[in-house]
């Protein structure tokens, strides 16, 4: 039996270069979503530990060790990069690793470029490194993690992926064409 | 008129630009406004209504007389005032409202018929006869009445919209504004400076003033750098604050490119939506006018517009300059032109207790009375208490006091106060939650008390922010008293404009209280005064001080008009940035669509996603063709189809089935593990929400399917039902819709190909089982469904996997007989089947009309249950479900209405309507679904189809809306 070969949604995109500010596909690998059940959060965090990680506080994200433990939504968080711990009855648990496409956003315009879609405070006093946010992209659902002052991973849907890029796309040569 | 060494223009730098087709220079930091006049160009418009040659009136954006066009390689944008527009190479402006020119305007005419064109003239001159109103009347008038003209194609400029937040807000950049952002921002707070200009300094760039015992530039030049330097502050220059809103939203309008040449990227304006925690309005004050006889040629204007021409475009628009002016603060305007070697032949100041000293003549208690000099001013006439008297001169600069400029204050509702030491009215506070006016449009005119209340008011917001600091010295500045007696209209001969933008005089003004429209918002609509792009801002208290004169009633208690958003006029474009063709919605596209597009497919949307509609093959001419093929391959072999755009939400935990009893119609907690059940779900209301299957994977896990159009409908439903109804209970849910790539394998022949990918063929894997398959080391999800009535698999993969299990799988089909097919093949079989779509469960649609009564179960309770039950919600008198075969091969269409064969064809006597239609190539003809009042008792009798549109009336049958194998044998196989 052949193998099928797997995708991800952007696959073969060559990272955009926009003064300095760089738009790329990232391979997140695993992503499974975590939804701890009724008095549960306990287990659900004794199951956690052993990757380094707590159930995460809303609107907050963790890394250890290449993985990522990030609040998606209420009473929900994605763990990413890493095979999913079994939590028994103490959560639900779905595969989510196709579901999304991961861009990163990295450089001096990335914040301004999000501003044009996000309604969302992004300064550092509001959303500060370590933080996570489900919220619009224009008209996308997204889950926007800040991993540095400057760096920002940008989740959605993995069917508008292509919509995704080309906003940010739009954003960065609008903010270039203006310095310039 | 150029005045060597004044102004802040960059006199290195020559543009080009043209007006009229006329190529004029002027210099970088010019508007157009500035640029003409100091080409001695004073006619720059034609008026709305009397189409009278006008000049400009000021030097901002409330402009009413010099708007403009600005003709682009791909734009044409009406009614741009020339006071804001800034030239650069190449730019192309036209006048507008005028023909065949500016200078020569056939409709001019209309200035002439003026006694007939009084107010309300349409309403008293066009009722008769009422049918030429809308053939003759208004096209006429509306050609001659007007402002610029589109282009008529799409404006494909490039819009930006983005989003800003800030601790303080301030509105306006002159020394209030300056002065609130300086304090603010040495605090440490995230300041954000919104200045409508490209200059900072407001008033202070006019103004020939001190501050701290130096000229007013170089404390603006230094406060400039300070904030500039700061890294908590944004200044953002060309950008008016247009709106307040709820929740400390501000909306405000950049203009990025249109001071610039077109390049490529670059927007031509920006629409913020800007939070602010607080704010600090400095918008300054609006001189305004006085309403004196023929106070409307090209060569009268407002005394701060000519300080403003002088000081920042060291531009004068007359050689011999007369003042009229109820207020001292023309005196200084006077001094300037003086001191820059205008000759001022005199001052007329209305008051006859006001200084007579200054190095002009000046008369006291004197009033314009009429003007002359038909495209520009050449003499005016006054009188005093000494008598009438002509002066010749080219320039008339007026000043009736100043208007705070209240507007953002009146958003949410909020009136403004009548303060009678100015003679104007000035904002109540807290108008706007979280806003402070400072300085000018608080009605603090002098210097001095604009720098105190803008550190005053940033100090408020400091506090209100809990931030310490922002103690600051206020700077010395004049503090001279501002004094004035009002004075809105001179009366005499001709008429006085109150309104230039519509052509609305004092005249009409007073006809209208004579006529009972004696509010001021009827006044308003009846002139149209204050209804044009300058909403007003020239116009509006001048008027209703008329009026209030007219009423004998005093201006507060005659009040003032509401002010709404935009305060500057915006264009739509801006406001919808990016939201133009495909920017409207994100596209969704699934894993097969490449190879669908290989395949030259084309692509129709479903939802948001793109799915293909058929897929052409060689020597095929019409879409009918493909579509007949690919209903063959599923009929007689095997067909695959990409379904993966159906809501998929993954439901766990031990209340999970009680969960589904809840929101679905029929039980689900009674349903098999590995086992797939159809249900239907109803909104609160009774009718009928969405369709669709669950399987149960496990005790405790569920997944549900939707339909594609109403997946997200769904979401948010399930959500409602668990945090309004039972958040206490056991079950989590989430979407799962993107992480399956799912496809449909149907036919004779579906078992065969399934049977193809796997080590072990099925073995019992009986309709409507589903159950784990490896496909190599994927973990594949099988389901035994099927959407056309044969024999049908569900085939779901982890997305990633999607593009190669659909590749392989059509490569498989095509080696068995069958291929691909598309939404087109897909809507024709499961018409045979009589499967309904949201085409039928178009939301006015019960269980009972779609004949699924009996999938509302008795034995429990479920959303929409009783709502179901009430009268008129099911019987004979509901339009129900049937199926529709023409008597003939002909056409028929869906949104076709039915009627009995012997009937009238009016509303009243249609029976129902069809709403799906497809051709089935197994009955040689049209099928129809629709809906048909008692329609399953009337199965066999024959009705009309009528599409008046299409110009369809074909007898039909009305039958069951299974037309094919109603028994199931063939799914089931």
């Amino acid at each position: 039996m052949p193998e099928y070969i797997a995708k991800t949604a952007l696959e073969g995109r060559a990272p955009l270069d926009v003064a300095g500010t760089v738009l790329m596909e990232v391979d997140h690998g695993r992503i499974a979503s975590i939804q701890p059940f009724p008095a549960q959060e306990k287990a659900v965090a004794k199951v956690l530990k052993p990757l380094g990680f707590g159930f995460p506080a809303v609107g907050k994200f963790a890394v250890k060790d290449g993985a990522l433990i990030a609040w998606s939504g209420r009473e929900q968080a994605f763990l990413i990069g890493v095979d999913c711990p079994d939590f028994g009855k103490a959560a639900a648990v779905t595969d989510q690793s196709g579901a999304w496409v991961s861009l990163d956003l990295n450089g001096p315009l990335a914040v301004q470029a999000l501003a044009r879609y996000v309604p969302m405070d992004l300064r550092l006093s509001a959303f500060g490194v370590g933080s996570a946010a489900r919220t619009p992209l224009y008209h996308m659902s997204a889950v926007i993690l800040r991993l540095g002052e400057d760096q920002f991973r940008i989740m959605v849907f993995r069917s508008m992926a292509r919509t995704a890029w080309h906003e940010m796309e739009v954003a960065l040569k609008t903010l270039a064409a203006r310095a310039a | 008129m150029r005045i060597e060494g004044k102004g802040r223009i960059d006199r290195s730098k020559v543009v080009h630009f043209t007006f009229d087709g006329r190529k004029y220079k002027g210099f970088k930091g010019d508007t157009v406004a500035s640029a003409l006049l100091a080409n001695g160009v004073k006619l720059m418009g034609r008026s709305f209504k009397y189409h009278r040659p006008r000049g400009v009136l000021t030097a901002g954006s409330e402009e009413p007389n010099a708007l403009v066009e600005v003709v682009g390689a791909r734009n044409q944008t009406p009614n741009v005032r020339a006071t804001m527009q800034e030239i650069f190479e190449g730019l192309n402006v036209r006048s507008q409202n005028r023909w065949p020119s500016l200078r020569f305007d056939l409709l001019s005419v209309n200035d002439l018929l003026s006694p007939f064109l009084s107010a309300g003239f349409y309403y008293k001159t066009f009722m008769w006869p009422r049918s030429l109103w809308e053939r003759l009347y208004e096209p006429v008038i509306r050609r001659a009445a007007g402002l610029g003209s589109l282009s008529g194609t799409h404006d494909e400029g490039h819009y930006e919209k983005a989003y800003a937040f800030c601790d303080l807000l301030v509105v306006g950049a002159g020394p209030a504004g300056l002065m609130a952002a300086l304090v603010a921002a040495r605090a440490g707070a995230d300041v954000i400076l919104c200045e409508e200009d490209r200059l900072l300094g407001g008033r202070l760039l006019s103004a020939d003033s001190n501050i701290d015992g130096k000229p007013a530039g170089a404390w603006l030049a230094s406060v400039e750098a300070e904030l500039r330097a700061l890294s908590n502050v944004r200044v953002m220059t060309r950008t008016s604050v247009t709106g307040a809103y709820d929740g400390g939203v501000y909306s405000a309008l950049e203009r990025v490119g249109l001071h610039r040449g077109p390049r490529p990227d670059l927007p031509r304006e920006c629409f913020w939506r800007i939070t602010a925690a607080q704010v600090v309005l400095a918008a300054g004050a609006l001189e305004r006018p006085i309403a004196f006889p023929m106070n409307d040629r090209p060569g009268i204007m407002l005394a701060s517009a000519a300080q403003t021409y002088l000081e920042k475009f060291g531009v004068v628009a007359g050689r011999r300059v007369v003042l009229f002016a109820n207020n001292d603060g023309a005196r200084a305007v006077a001094r300037q032109l003086m001191a820059a070697g205008v000759s001022v032949a005199a001052i007329l100041d209305s008051r006859l207790d006001a200084s007579a000293v200054e190095d002009c003549p000046v008369y006291l208690g004197a009033e314009v009375t009429d003007t002359k000099g038909r495209l520009a001013l050449r003499e005016i006439s006054g009188r005093h208490a000494g008598g009438a008297f002509q002066i010749d001169c080219d320039l008339l600069l007026v000043s009736g006091g100043w208007n705070p400029m209240v507007h953002l204050t009146c958003h949410m509702n909020g009136r403004p106060r009548w303060e009678a030491s100015i003679a104007a009215f000035v904002p109540m506070a807290d108008a706007v939650p979280n806003l402070r006016a400072a300085g000018a449009c608080n009605g603090a005119f002098s210097t001095l008390e604009c720098l105190a209340e803008g550190a005053q008011s940033a100090q408020s917001a400091l506090q209100a922010l809990g931030r310490a600091g922002g103690v600051t010295q206020v700077p010395r500045a004049e503090g001279l008293p501002y004094a004035i007696t009002p004075l809105w209209a001179v009366e005499g001969k001709g008429r006085a404009w109150l309104d230039f933008a519509n052509d609305v005089t004092t005249k009409d003004v007073k006809l209208s209280a004579q006529e009972g429209f004696a509010s001021v918002e009827h006044m308003k609509r009846y002139t149209t005064q204050g209804m044009a792009p300058d909403q007003g801002k020239n116009s509006n208290i001048g008027a209703l001080a008329v009026l209030a004169d007219a009423t004998g009633r005093a201006i507060p208690e005659t009040g003032t008009t509401t002010y709404r958003p935009p305060f500057v006029p915006t264009s739509i474009a801006a406001m919808g940035a990016g939201g133009r063709g495909a920017g409207f919605a994100p596209q969704r596209f699934m894993t097969s669509d490449q190879a669908s597009r290989d395949r030259g497919a084309p692509m129709i949307e479903a939802g948001l996603w793109y799915r293909p509609s058929y897929f052409p093959k060689p020597g095929e001419t019409t879409w009918r063709e493909a579509c007949d093929r690919e209903i063959a391959y599923v009929r007689h072999a095997v067909g695959v189809c990409d379904v993966s755009t159906l809501g998929k939400i993954d439901i766990q935990g031990k209340d999970a089935g009680r969960f589904l009893d809840l929101v679905y119609t029929n039980p689900f907690s009674t349903l098999p593990v590995g086992r797939v059940r159809y249900g239907l779900m109803l909104r609160d209301d009774g009718y009928v929400m969405d369709d669709g299957t669950s399987a149960r994977l496990a005790d405790d896990r569920y997944l549900m399917t939707t339909t594609t159009a109403a997946a997200g409908l769904v979401m948010r439903h399930l959500d409602f039902v668990h945090q309004a109804h039972c958040a206490d209970w056991d079950v989590r849910f989430i979407s799962v819709t993107e992480a399956w790539a799912q496809f449909a394998v149907a036919g004779p022949k579906a078992r065969a190909l399934i049977n193809s990918l796997l080590d072990q063929p099925l073995g019992d894997f009986p309709f409507m089982a589903v159950g784990d398959v490896p496909l190599g080391s994927v973990s594949a999800r099988l389901f035994r469904i099927s959407f056309s009535g044969e024999e049908g698999y569900e085939i779901a993969v982890p997305t990633r996997y999607g593009e190669a299990l659909f590749r392989d799988l059509v490569a498989r089909a095509e080696t068995m007989g069958g291929g691909p097919y598309g939404m087109e093949a897909l809507n024709v079989l499961r018409i045979e089947k009589g499967f309904i779509t949201h085409a039928e469960i178009h939301g006015r649609v019960t269980a009972f009309d779609i004949g699924a009564e009996k999938m509302v179960s008795g034995k429990k309770d479920c959303i929409g249950k009783r709502a179901a039950m009430r009268p008129g919600m099911l019987g004979p008198e509901r339009e129900q479900m049937v199926g529709l075969k023409p008597l003939s091969e002909a056409l028929i269409t869906s949104g076709a209405h039915l009627f009995e064969p012997a009937a009238d064809l009016t509303r009243v006597n249609s029976q129902g309507y069809t709403t799906s239609v497809g051709y089935s190539p197994m009955f040689g003809r049209y099928l129809a679904l629709g809906f048909l009042v008692n329609g399953r008792a009337r199965l066999g009798e024959t009705v009309r189809l009528v599409d008046r549109l299409r110009g369809i009336d074909v007898p039909c049958e009305v039958c069951d809306p299974v037309f094919f194998d109603k028994a199931g044998e063939k799914l089931r196989a």
